[in-house]
């Protein structure tokens, strides 16, 4: 089992120039790991449709890749994105899920079928590409580069360790990085 | 006079969106179809309405122009993405809704028309009302609004639509 904070180490050392899109813990934790801030389009929950935006950002920006950092909590209120984003297909499409088991920034209430749901079985189900579960820090490290030069849509579930306390970050709402994103986003387009 | 598919498809076209982001429905099944054989459109079909303002927004942050096609029960369905998304990001998104349940000249038994009007203005939205082909232009109207306030405006579909004569 990983600690949530040093899986986003891992994915940070590897995004490149990639959009990100945190929600939950993530968007806690991540600009304290963020070394693109620019690209990161912070998300403040929306009962799950972090991934929904994600896609959106997929399909209009095919020359970015797009990583979303899920809670497990976050998929189960929005679960049919699963099946919305298998349909589009976007290849540039990165889709994480954090499995802590508990709604960790509300209190820590396990989520239904805490620990049972199987989560890139879903994914796979769904109709994504690619689909892996990965539960050592060692194993994400060593094969997350293979994973993200991957044609998407991909899936990936990281399994946490329990942490129902509370992250010790602020949370970022999505209006408070806006204008910026959306301006580094438009002076990155490509030419036509 | 009656509401039909492809001047709304012209009137969407004119409004320069390219992408129609959508979950199905009886009311606006003809409007799909066309939609779907043009090249000019692309169309992304959800599972749940929420997930398609979610989406529209992402599409509009990455400079696309998504304009919103749901039914009335959708829109009840999608209450936190339209207050999360669409209002508090101040998104100037179009909404097309598809009123199940309409009438203009007898007296509403679905709900689900009953109520759409009311709970448009509750959230603090502006809608125009299309009922036959010749309110088309309060589309464009909309848009402008929309784009005006950056914030987001419905156009109620009073009017099951048909194909052309």
């Amino acid at each position: 089992m990983m600690n949530s904070f040093e899986a986003l180490k891992v994915v940070s050392r590897h995004r490149g120039d990639a959009i990100v899109v945190p929600t939950m813990t993530a968007n806690f934790e991540w600009p304290q790991v963020s070394t693109n801030p620019d690209l990161d389009l912070m998300f403040s929950g929306v009962m799950g449709k972090a991934s929904s935006m994600g896609l959106g950002l997929a399909l209009a920006r095919p020359d970015k890749q797009v990583i979303i950092l899920d809670g497990d909590g976050s998929l189960l209120m929005n679960l049919g994105a699963l099946v919305t984003i298998a349909h589009m297909a976007p290849p540039n499409l990165i889709h994480f899920v954090f499995e802590n088991s508990v709604y960790r920034t509300s209190g820590g209430q396990p989520i239904p079928c805490a620990g049972k749901v199987d989560f890139a079985g879903l994914a796979h189900a769904a109709g994504y590409c690619n689909t892996y579960a990965f539960s050592e820090l060692s194993d994400l490290e060593k094969n997350l580069k293979k994973v993200l030069d991957q044609r998407g849509p991909t899936f990936v579930v990281l399994k946490l360790e329990p942490a129902t306390e509370r992250t010790p970050y602020p949370f970022t709402t999505t209006a408070s990085i806006l204008a910026r994103f959306r301006t580094v986003l438009e002076k990155l387009k490509p030419e036509v | 006079m009656a509401l039909t598919a492809s001047k709304i498809l012209t009137e969407l076209k004119k409004c320069g969106f390219d992408y129609v982001v959508t979950v199905p429905d009886d009311d606006s099944r003809r409007l799909y179809r066309l939609i779907e054989s043009r090249p000019e459109f692309k169309l992304v079909s959800a599972c749940r309405e929420g997930e398609v303002i979610a989406i529209a927004a992402g599409l509009m942050l990455g400079g696309k122009s998504p304009v919103v096609l749901i039914q009335n029960t959708g829109f009840y369905e999608s209450g936190d993405s339209l207050r999360g998304l669409a209002i508090d990001l101040h998104l100037p998104m179009l909404f097309l809704i598809s009123c199940r349940g309409w009438k203009s000249n007898a007296p509403m038994t679905d709900s689900a028309a009953i109520y759409i009007r009311q709970a448009i203005e509750d959230w603090g939205i502006h809608h125009h009302l299309v009922e036959d082909d010749r309110h088309i232009d309060r589309i464009s109207l909309a848009l402008d609004e929309a784009k005006k306030a950056q914030k987001p405006v419905a156009v109620l579909l009073g009017c099951e639509i048909s194909d052309d004569e």
